[in-house]
């Protein structure tokens, strides 16, 4: 999926809120503005030559170089992605979405960046958007019961970020 | 309270019932491990099941950005630690595809052969842990019998009996000893038989069918929203099974292979006239359903086996050899789902170029057959919850990974 000419006509109908691809990549990826993301999954999912009704997996992923010689290096700037990899049990192809979201809203460090929820399109988001909250620290605009889910509900921080350091010491327990 | 009742018949009208909170594990026999169940129940009607989850996780996902590729393969082991090689195959394939690599002849039936047989125990265990669900101890004793022999096999194969670490990215570790594949055929040929007593102990037996026809329904467009995958998703009726449907370099590994995808079509299942025929009380999408879809499966996966042996026995070349743990992976990202027992595995895999991966992701197929637990239970009674539950045959430690 998503050949040249599928980015074409997408960018056609979406304009702007398409806002990159990368077509040589092993898996091709079309990258998602935050504020088109919810129009575009909803194009993806009903259009009847399309029809992603199945969501596999998302993933959030950080980007952000802790050691200082290896960030003077890197060729991005620190943020985190999200990843939605869907696929359609009719026309059995797959596509990749990519959002690219700031680490802190307005950075501000504890402030989590926010993107809108997909669950009224998929209900697999519902949990998956749990553990991306849980575990990478993005808060998903509209989802109904955005809690924890894999760590303790009193648990700080968010594991899956590369600056993340495991506490001390949790209820009494030795924590490195 | 109540006035005097003089009719005896409506004393059920006057007991109140009240709404209620149960909590059903994390140590509950029929939760499969640690899974704790908050039910909100109405006399015994349930209305909400809320499971908590997370109890066995210990951020898998974290430990493999710090370790190169073949190291992190003991960690997927213990995600579905019932079908460890299923598990090892998909990273292993994952890390595969991102490095264009393609494993020899042999090594390509050995998989097969491997993970099928690996399929075969899973679904053993599965099938023996549901019966326990419900209350019958005797099909979980026949099923860890036969079980036990796969383990034997897998123990001479790679010295391990739970958590093999056998096929790695590059091939596998070490080729089949001598005289493996005939104990292999040997089983093979003393299982089939057995999977009949199968069939009369749990799929045609009348209370069986009685506790498991009828409930838990799921409908094909809710599987597929729910995301749900493997039988549960084939019990629903739904056609698809990434050994057919999957990516290129998973479905070349049963190229050449005969096998039809287990599901109902238009009311039958592939060769059903050699099974116990559907019970009429059984609605599409029930527990019944996605039990049997099972239970095919493993003659499915025999058949495989046998065809696995043929072709490996007459393949030349190498089995493949392990990856260096210190090559540097090319970079890039790539995604890959295989079919598990339980349902579709996917790995994402994120590199910058550096022998250890920037970020791996494991989606895991029991933790979205899991989310549609609260939809499946509601308005069921609290006896079913289990029947339901086990239905969807998870493993916590891959929901938790």
């Amino acid at each position: 999926m998503a050949g040249t000419g599928f980015l074409e006509s997408l960018k056609a109908t979406f304009g702007a809120k398409i806002s990159g691809a990368n077509l040589d990549n092993l898996d091709p990826w079309i990258e998602v503005t935050p504020d088109g993301l919810l129009e575009v999954c909803r194009y993806l999912r009903d259009e009847p030559s399309l029809l992603f009704d199945y969501l596999s997996c998302i993933s959030g992923v950080d980007y952000l170089h802790t050691d200082e010689k290896k960030a003077a290096k890197s060729e991005w700037q620190p943020h985190s992605e999200v990843v939605y990899h869907l696929f359609s049990m009719k026309h059995k192809h797959s596509l990749v979405l990519k959002v690219m979201l700031p680490r802190w809203k307005n950075d501000k460090p504890g402030e989590l960046p926010e993107l809108p929820s997909v669950v009224d399109l998929w209900s697999t988001a519902d949990w998956h958007e749990r553990e991306v909250y849980d575990l990478s620290g993005i808060f998903f605009k509209g989802h109904p019961n955005l809690r924890r889910i894999l760590c303790p509900e009193d648990w700080v921080g968010h594991p899956l970020r590369k600056d993340y350091e495991m506490p001390l010491e949790y209820h009494g327990i030795r924590g490195r | 309270m109540s006035a005097v009742v003089e009719d005896p018949r409506i004393i059920e009208f006057d007991v109140r019932t009240d709404e209620m909170l149960v909590n059903m594990g994390p140590q509950h026999p029929s939760t499969h491990g640690v899974l704790r169940l908050v039910l909100r129940t109405d006399g015994e009607i349930v209305s909400e099941t809320v499971p908590h989850i997370g109890y066995l996780h210990r951020c898998a996902e974290k430990i493999g950005e710090n370790l190169t590729p073949r190291q992190w393969i003991p960690y997927t082991d213990r995600m579905d630690y019932l079908a460890a090689m299923n598990m090892n195959l998909g990273w292993a394939l994952t890390v595969e595809k991102l490095m264009g690599y393609r494993v020899p002849e042999r090594g390509r039936h050995l998989r097969v052969l491997i993970t099928e047989l690996n399929r075969i125990a899973s679904h053993l265990v599965g099938m023996g842990a549901y019966g326990l669900d419900l209350g019958t101890f005797s099909p979980f004793l026949y099923a860890f019998r036969e079980r036990e022999k796969i383990l034997d096999l897998f123990e001479e194969a790679c010295g391990a009996r739970l958590t093999y670490s056998y096929l790695t990215p590059g091939g596998a570790t070490a080729d089949l000893p001598r005289g493996w594949l005939k104990k292999c055929e040997d089983f093979l040929d003393e299982l089939d038989p057995i999977i009949w007593e199968y069939h009369t102990l749990l799929t045609s037996n009348s209370i069986f069918v009685k506790r498991t026809t009828g409930i838990g329904i799921l409908s094909p467009q809710m599987a597929i929203d729910f995301g749900t995958s493997g039988p549960v998703l084939r019990g629903s009726g739904v056609d698809h099974d990434m050994r057919r449907d999957g990516e290129e370099i998973y479905t070349s590994l049963y190229e050449g292979y005969a096998f039809e995808v287990i599901c109902e079509r238009d009311g039958h299942y592939p060769r059903d006239h050699a099974y116990p025929p559907v019970p009429y009380e059984a609605v599409l999408g029930d527990c019944w359903h996605r039990f049997y879809v099972r239970m095919l499966e493993v003659v499915q996966s025999i058949d495989l086996c046998r065809q696995a042996i043929d072709r490996y026995s007459m393949s030349s070349g190498s089995h493949g050899e392990p990856i260096k743990l210190t090559t540097k992976l090319p970079k890039g990202e790539c995604y890959l789902e295989t079919e598990c027992p339980k349902g579709q595995m996917g790995f994402y895999l994120v590199s910058s170029g550096e022998s250890i991966p920037w970020r791996v992701r494991a989606r895991s197929s029991s933790f979205c057959n899991l989310s549609v637990a609260n939809t499946l239970c509601r308005g069921c009674l609290i006896a079913d919850i289990p029947a339901i539950v086990g239905s969807l045959d998870i493993v916590m430690g891959e929901i938790d990974r």
